[in-house]
């Protein structure tokens, strides 16, 4: 399983799929947020592996 | 996903410009792309001294990051509002940006200048919003004395431009804002480039304006660019960011439309389509700050004080 975080929430996916339709899967827009795997940046297609841990990190700010 | 230039792995791909890259290409592509925005819109040059307007977020701090890299004198700008401190939101907000922004100047032996608010007269921004009853968010102060406490360094100060962090997505949904309410004032004065018009008013200028928000935050974390992730407290609920996940929306079927629409619209305007008529305005200088004002006595800044 593969960990993704974003903020102060958690969800765990199944590995193989796209770093893109795992932010889908938690219900996250692609266009609104980054990954990052090891504290680099990785591009949406990157194929998630057992063990990653990817965080996303917010692009939209405001106010 | 390939790095269209060097066939590396690629860290960002980006659909609008139909462009993928690694660390190293984005980060030149990204320089150059700021740069040509700066000639395009004939923003500044390199005898000019510039003061970047820094709130600690990844914006700002990418901006001085690149005029840094480009090679441009550039002080920084830090408006302590108070955020998070008394105003039962958040947690520190404006003590944790500061310490993101004066770190990032030490690390680069950069000039900083920063005001407290609370410190230079008083009252923080909450307390201030509270007091003057205007609205139960401080929002609606924060833009004033932002603009107030610029205009009043820049010119103390001898800056020949005021440069702001602004990116695309931001323009695009004002834009959005403004167009859907037809405020065409406001959107006869959206511009790269505000030019001075009293020598109190700096000219200020958006170098980051036809960059999505998206590749600014790249450049910042590739960069290694150590910037506040937490949001203003106050900004939950914010139109600005309503109108981003709309245009967000558009963007994710059909790519390029966000830089299309804000494009368009400079062209519009250039071209004199929204033929819209600006008001001679006749600006006095406030009888305490000296800066312009159209108020007679007092700019609004100074009678937010005045009121104690």
């Amino acid at each position: 399983m593969v960990k993704v975080m974003f903020r102060d929430k958690e969800w765990e996916v199944r590995d193989g799929m796209t770093v893109r339709d795992a932010i889908l899967k938690v219900g996250l827009d692609p266009q609104a947020v980054l990954p990052v795997r090891d504290g680099k940046l990785v591009n949406e297609a990157t194929i998630i592996r057992q063990g990653d841990v990817i965080r996303l990190v917010a692009v939209i700010s405001g106010g | 996903m390939k790095c269209k230039k060097c066939g590396g792995v690629a860290v960002i791909g980006m659909r609008q410009h139909r462009l993928a890259l690694c660390a190293e290409h984005f980060v030149e592509w990204f320089i150059s792309y700021t740069q040509r925005a700066i000639e395009k819109y004939r923003m500044f040059g390199s005898d000019d001294q510039l003061l970047a307007a820094v709130s600690g977020g990844k914006d700002s701090l990418a901006l001085w990051d690149v005029l840094s890299q480009l090679g441009y004198r550039a002080d920084g700008l830090y408006i302590g509002l108070g955020i998070g401190g008394d105003d039962g939101c958040g947690d520190g907000y404006s003590v944790a940006s500061q310490a993101k922004a004066q770190a990032f100047a030490e690390a680069r032996g950069l000039t900083l200048h920063v005001v407290d608010i609370k410190q230079t007269y008083g009252e923080s921004v909450p307390e201030l919003a509270r007091r003057t009853r205007r609205g139960l968010k401080p929002c609606a102060l924060c833009g004033l004395v932002k603009r107030h406490i610029m205009n009043r360094v820049a010119y103390e100060g001898g800056y020949d431009a005021i440069a702001t962090g602004h990116n695309l997505d931001d323009e695009a949904a004002v834009l959005m804002q403004n167009t859907l309410h037809w405020q065409t004032g406001y959107l006869a004065r959206q511009a790269p480039v505000l030019p001075s018009t009293h020598p109190r008013l700096a000219r200020k200028v958006k170098p980051f304006v036809r960059l999505y928000e998206r590749e600014t935050a790249a450049y910042a974390i590739v960069r290694g660019i150590d910037y506040i992730y937490d949001e203003c407290p106050h900004a939950e609920g914010s139109k600005t960011i309503f109108y981003k996940k709309l245009l967000n929306q558009l963007e994710s079927h059909s790519p390029g439309a966000k830089l299309s629409f804000y494009l368009s619209f400079l062209q519009a305007k250039r071209e004199g389509l929204l033929s819209v008529q600006e008001k001679a305005l006749e600006l006095k200088d406030c009888q305490s700050c000296g800066q312009p004002t159209t108020a007679p006595g007092l700019c609004a800044f100074c009678r937010l004080w005045e009121q104690r």
